[in-house]
């Protein structure tokens, strides 16, 4: 008789005994984006046992020409929401494990212990470093992917002693090096192939079918239609990690404080001094009542500071970092707040 | 010698595939390894000087600064890609 996995227990190479070990299997998948999203909707179909979602962004509408599993009705809600809701109408025996957060230094070891296996599906280097590191420390295989404009890489690091990212790329990128999918753009259907040939790693690995693309770099070129493999090999120099970064932030070493959404809720009043360094249109969209708006490119303090402490807000964290470091270093004596999660997380809270 | 570019190295020289002379009729020195490679690469193309990390595979494998490359070889140069 025919069961939910029949067409896939009826292979001879895969049988019960593979939807066994991915009925016990644990996959975390770090963001829920282009390529998280076909990975998770593979992995949940075909019967993984449970399944770690992680990502603190909302869906915006320029994610819908590639991020295909949300609709116009999700615009502004959690990713994390969504993207559960829907998986969990997929297939109802799978147990989630939701993480609304992104990850950190701080919570990355503690996380990733918790599963087997993790797939790399974030869009910047300082995440995929933390991965990286963060797996080699605890012993856990990664399946990584990312894009690049019409192109993507595939490959499985730190397999059963196998290569790691910094085997191939022993060092971060500066941010103004390499530029990001916001910056760079990637076309729509991209990522969908590079994140279903990241699911198939994934179920090869977990359950020992096939050959895993470890020490082998897939390279996709979409506009020549053309597929190649870089054979490369573990580097004692670069593969050792013995503990986490002090950082991963890419900004020359430089760190700024930060502050959590719901920390920062707690204390904004009508003293608090905020810039949201938006540009003008994202602020007149929605800002916070306290807010100053002073975009990136005319960065600089306002008005006579009334408190030492100056917090700075944008969309989603990442550009009040980056501003938060050059204002620190123009006026040392304030100290600057990076609030994280930017606007997408305090609108969830004052909206919830 | 043919170079086959992928990511950012191709839209630096914009294109996906770079000739380099092998004979040494343009006065200039012709690299015999990786690293030399780089730094020929790099005169005509200063952008690619600036990625501090990038693979190159020679024959279809990662390879280092020193080891030495051929006319024959194929060649590619991989900087990494953030995008997801």
């Amino acid at each position: 008789m025919d069961h939910r996995y029949t067409r896939q227990t009826q292979l001879k190479d895969f049988g019960p005994e593979g939807q066994q070990k991915l009925a016990n299997s644990k996959v975390l998948v770090v963001g829920l984006g282009g390529l998280g999203l076909p990975v998770l909707q593979y992995l949940n179909a075909m019967g993984v046992g449970t399944l770690g979602l992680m990502d603190q962004d909302v869906v915006e509408l320029h994610n819908l020409q590639r991020q295909v599993l949300y609709t116009e009705k999700d615009l502004g809600r959690l990713k994390l929401e969504v993207a559960h809701e829907t998986l969990q109408s997929q297939n109802s025996t799978t147990h989630f494990k939701l993480h609304d957060t992104f990850l950190t230094r701080e919570n990355a070891l503690e996380t990733i212990k918790q599963y087997d296996l993790v797939v790399d599906a974030t869009d910047n280097f300082p995440t995929r470093y933390l991965i990286n590191d963060a797996c080699v420390i605890l012993d856990k295989p990664f399946v990584y992917g990312a894009l690049h404009g019409f192109e993507g890489h595939v490959s499985v690091f730190n397999y059963k002693n196998g290569p790691t990212y910094r085997c191939l790329y022993p060092n971060m990128p500066r941010p103004e090096e390499v530029p990001n999918c916001n910056e760079n753009g990637v076309l729509g259907v991209v990522p969908g192939i590079i994140g279903t040939l990241q699911a198939l790693e994934a179920v090869k690995l977990l359950t020992g079918v096939g050959e895993v693309l470890s020490g082998k770099l897939l390279l996709f070129d979409g506009l020549a239609q053309q597929f190649s493999k870089i054979g490369f090999k573990r580097n004692p120099l670069h593969s050792k990690v013995e503990a986490l970064q002090d950082s991963y932030d890419p900004l020359d070493c430089s760190t700024v404080a930060t502050i959590t959404a719901e920390d920062f809720q707690s204390i904004l009043g009508e003293d608090t001094m905020l810039l949201d360094v938006r540009t003008p249109d994202e602020f007149n969209e929605n800002h916070l009542k306290e807010a100053i708006n002073v975009p990136m490119d005319q960065l600089m303090v306002p008005k006579p500071v009334k408190s030492e402490k100056i917090y700075v807000i944008c969309q989603s964290g990442q550009r009040s970092e980056t501003a938060a470091v050059q204002l620190q270093k123009q006026y040392p004596d304030s100290t600057f707040i990076s609030v994280l999660g930017g606007m997408n997380k305090m609108m969830t809270l004052i909206f919830p | 010698m043919t170079i086959l570019l992928f990511g950012i190295a191709k839209d630096i020289v914009g294109s996906p595939t770079l000739s380099v002379p092998t004979s040494s009729v343009t006065g200039k020195k012709i690299p015999k390894t990786v690293g030399e490679l780089k730094t020929f690469l790099s005169g005509t193309y200063p952008e690619l000087n600036k990625l501090s990390s990038m693979a190159v595979a020679v024959n279809h494998n990662y390879a280092e600064d020193h080891e030495v490359i051929n006319s024959y070889d194929e060649i590619a140069l991989i900087p990494p890609v953030s995008g997801g």
